[in-house]
C-alpha cells in the first residue's frame, strides 16, 4: 500500500479544476496551470524514486484485497513514462506561457492540458483493463476538445477523423473486454495474467486480436494510422507537440503491457502479427514523410515510422527487445515533442509551414538551427544522441532474434529518416528565404527555452545512456519474467 | 436467451459497420454510437444471461445467495454507457460545428474543402 502512486493521477485533475475556477482571470489561470504541471512533475519524480528504491508500488483503491480492488500499479516502466509525460507536459505549457500576451490560449486550454496529462498518467499507472478503457476515454475526450478548440476548418476536418476512428477503437477495446470477462471473469491485469492460458484458446485469440486493433489505432499502427497525419498538423503547435509526444505512446504502452503481461508469447497469434505490422509501419511512415511537403505533416509521418520501431521491439519479446522498446519510448517522447515545438517556432518565424516557403532561418535565428539539429539528428539515430542507442538496441534485439528482414528495415528506415531530417533542415535553414514572402518578426528569444530544455534532456539521455539503459534492461527483464509485477499486486504467485 | 443476444449483437455490429461506411457524417456518427451499443451488449452478454437471485447479501449472511447473477458486467456497461453518451454528445456538437463552418456534412466534400484551406494556410 503506497500513496505515491495516486498523486501523479490526482494532482493534474485538482489543478485542472482550480484553473477552470479562474475562467475570467488569465493571469491566475496561468499560475494554476504552472503550479499543476510542477506538482505533476514532482509527484512523478517522487513515484519514480519510490519505485526504483522499493520496487513495484501498488495502491488498492478502497483497501480491498487484490484482485477485487481496482489497483494502481507503478512498475519502473509505468513510473518512467509518467515522469516523461510530466516533463513534456511542463515543456508544452511553458511554451504556451512564454507566448506573447495577445496570443493567450482559450480559457479552457490549461484545464484540458492538465486533464489530458491526468488521463495519460492514469492509463500508465492503472492495473485494471476496464480502468484502462476509462482512462483512454478521459484522455481522448480532453484531446478531442483540445484538437477542435480553435474551430478553424482544417482543425474540424482533422477532429472528425480523429474522433470517429478513436471511438471505433474504443468500441473494439470494449468488445475485447467483454470477451475476456466472459471467459475469465476478471479484468485485473495481474489476475488475468495468472488465469490466461496458452494454446489454441479461441476466446484468447479473439480478445488479443481485438486488443491489437484497438491499441493499434491509438498507437498509429499500419494500416490503422490514417487519422494521425490527417489530424496532427492542424491544431496549435503546442497541442500537436503534446499529442505527437504522448498520445500514440500511450497506445504503444498498452500494447507493451497487455502483450507481455496478459498475453505472453504463445497465447494467440498477435505477436507474429505485431512483428510484421511494426516493420511495415516503419517503412510506410518514412515513405509518407519523404513524400510530404509541409513541415508538421513530415513530422507526423515520422511519428508513425518511429511507432513501427517500438512495436517491432515489443513484438520480439526478449528482455533486450523490451528494454529497447522502453528506451525507445522515453527517447521518442522527448524528441518528438521537441521537434513539433521547434517546428511551431520555424512556422512562426517564416509565416507558413510549406517547405518551399521556408528558408533563410540560419542567418536570422542560428540558435533555433542548433536546437532543431539536436532532436532531428537524434530522431535519425546519429551518435551520441539518444536515438542512436534506441535504434542500436532495437537492431541488436532483432539480430539476436534472427529477424533479418525487420533488422534490414531498421537500417534502411534510419537512412530515410536522416534524409527526411536533412530535407527539413535544408528547407528551413539552408535555402535562401523566398523573395516574395513577407517575413514576420522573429519570435522572442525566450520562446526557445522549452525546446532548449528538451534538447538538453535528449543530450543527457544520450550521454547517460549507459545507466538509463541498465534501468530499462532491468525493467525489460521484469516485464518478461512477470513475477515482480504479479508478486506486488497479488502477493503470492501460484 | 444467449443465442438471441448473439444474433442481436451480430445485427447491431453489421448495421454499425454499414453506417460507418457511408459518406454522410451524421450516419457515420450514428454508426459509431451503434458500435458502442453493440460492444455494451457484448459485455452484458459475456457474463451469461439468465435467471438468478439478486446478488444481495441477506442480513446475517456473509455471501450472496448461491447462483446469484454477476453484477459486475452491469456496472461496467453502465460506465461505458455514460462515457459513450458524453462522447457522442461531443461528436454531434462537432458535426454541428463542421456543418456550420463548412456548409456540408458529406465527408468527401469536407475533405476537399479542407485541403484547399490547408493548401493556403500551411
Amino acid at each position: 500500500m503506497n500513496d505515491a502512486v495516486v498523486w501523479p493521477v490526482v494532482l493534474p485533475f485538482a489543478f485542472a479544476v482550480a484553473s477552470l475556477s479562474a475562467w475570467r482571470r488569465p493571469g491566475l489561470r496561468a499560475l494554476w496551470a504552472a503550479a499543476g504541471h510542477l506538482a505533476h512533475l514532482l509527484a512523478s519524480i517522487g513515484l519514480l524514486t519510490a519505485v526504483l528504491a522499493e520496487g513495484v508500488q501498488v495502491l488498492r483503491v478502497g483497501g480491498w484485497p487484490s484482485p477485487y480492488a481496482i489497483s494502481l500499479v507503478a512498475d519502473p516502466v509505468a513510473a518512467l513514462l509518467t515522469l516523461l509525460a510530466a516533463l513534456v507536459g511542463a515543456a508544452c505549457v511553458a511554451d504556451v506561457l512564454l507566448q506573447p500576451r495577445e496570443r493567450a490560449p482559450h480559457p479552457a486550454f490549461h484545464a484540458l492540458m492538465l486533464m489530458l496529462l491526468g488521463g495519460v498518467s492514469g492509463a500508465f499507472l492503472t492495473g485494471d483493463l476496464f480502468n484502462l478503457f476509462v482512462w483512454f476515454e478521459v484522455l481522448l475526450m480532453a484531446s478531442f476538445v483540445l484538437l477542435a478548440l480553435e474551430g478553424r476548418p482544417p482543425q474540424l476536418e482533422g477532429a472528425v477523423k480523429y474522433v470517429v476512428l478513436n471511438l471505433m477503437s474504443s468500441a473494439f477495446f470494449l468488445t475485447a473486454l467483454g470477451v475476456l470477462y466472459g471467459k475469465f471473469g476478471t479484468l485485473d491485469l495481474a489476475h488475468l495474467a495468472t488465469v490466461v492460458e496458452g494454446g489454441n484458446d479461441r476466446a484468447v485469440a479473439l480478445a488479443s486480436a481485438l486488443f491489437l486493433v484497438a491499441f493499434g489505432v491509438k498507437a498509429g499502427l499500419f494500416p490503422l494510422f490514417f487519422w494521425l497525419p490527417a489530424a496532427y498538423h492542424t491544431p496549435t503547435p503546442t497541442v500537436s507537440a503534446l499529442f505527437a509526444g504522448l498520445l500514440t505512446k500511450v497506445g504503444v504502452y498498452a500494447l507493451l503491457r497487455v502483450f507481455t503481461l496478459v498475453f505472453p508469447p504463445g497465447t494467440g497469434f498477435a505477436h507474429a502479427l505485431l512483428l510484421g505490422l511494426g516493420t511495415v509501419t516503419m517503412v510506410v511512415g518514412v515513405l509518407g514523410a519523404a513524400s510530404s511537403t509541409s513541415l508538421r505533416r513530415v513530422l507526423s509521418f515520422h511519428v508513425i515510422s518511429q511507432i513501427g520501431y517500438m512495436v517491432l521491439a515489443v513484438a520480439l519479446q526478449t528482455p533486450l527487445a523490451l528494454a529497447a522498446a522502453i528506451f525507445y519510448l522515453l527517447h521518442h517522447i522527448l524528441v518528438k515533442t521537441n521537434l513539433f515545438l521547434v517546428g511551431g517556432l520555424i512556422a512562426e518565424a517564416s509565416g507558413g509551414e510549406r517547405l518551399s516557403g521556408l528558408g533563410g532561418l540560419l542567418q536570422r535565428w542560428p540558435l533555433l538551427a542548433l536546437v532543431f539539429a539536436v532532436p532531428a539528428l537524434s530522431l535519425a539515430g546519429l551518435p551520441p544522441l539518444s536515438g542512436f542507442f534506441a535504434k542500436l538496441a532495437v537492431l541488436r534485439a532483432a539480430f539476436d532474434a534472427s529477424a533479418w528482414v525487420p533488422a534490414a528495415m531498421v537500417l534502411l528506415v534510419g537512412l530515410f529518416t536522416l534524409y527526411s531530417m536533412v530535407k527539413l533542415w535544408q528547407a528551413a535553414f539552408w535555402q535562401p528565404a523566398p523573395p516574395s514572402a513577407p517575413t514576420p518578426a522573429r519570435p522572442a528569444g525566450r520562446r526557445l527555452l522549452p525546446a532548449v530544455g528538451l534538447a538538453s534532456l535528449t543530450v543527457a539521455v544520450g550521454v547517460g545512456a549507459g545507466p538509463l539503459f541498465e534501468v530499462c534492461l532491468a525493467a525489460g527483464a521484469d516485464l518478461m519474467a512477470r513475477t515482480p509485477y504479479l508478486e506486488a499486486v497479488l502477493g503470492v504467485v501460484p | 436467451m444467449s443465442v438471441l443476444f448473439c444474433v442481436v449483437v451480430g445485427v447491431v455490429y453489421a448495421a454499425a459497420f454499414s453506417l460507418l461506411l457511408q459518406r454522410d457524417l451524421l450516419r457515420v456518427l450514428l454508426g459509431v454510437a451503434l458500435l458502442g451499443h453493440g460492444a455494451n451488449l457484448v459485455v452484458f452478454a459475456a457474463a451469461g444471461v439468465g435467471h438468478g437471485p439478486a446478488p444481495l447479501v441477506a442480513a446475517g449472511a456473509l455471501a450472496p445467495p448461491a447462483g446469484a447473477v454477476d453484477p459486475l458486467p452491469q456496472a461496467l456497461v453502465l460506465t461505458a454507457i455514460v462515457i459513450g453518451f458524453g462522447v457522442l454528445g461531443f461528436a454531434l456538437a462537432l458535426a454541428w460545428r463542421v456543418r456550420g463552418a463548412l456548409g456540408t456534412d458529406d465527408l468527401d466534400a469536407l475533405q476537399a474543402t479542407c485541403r484547399d484551406a490547408a493548401g493556403e494556410g500551411t
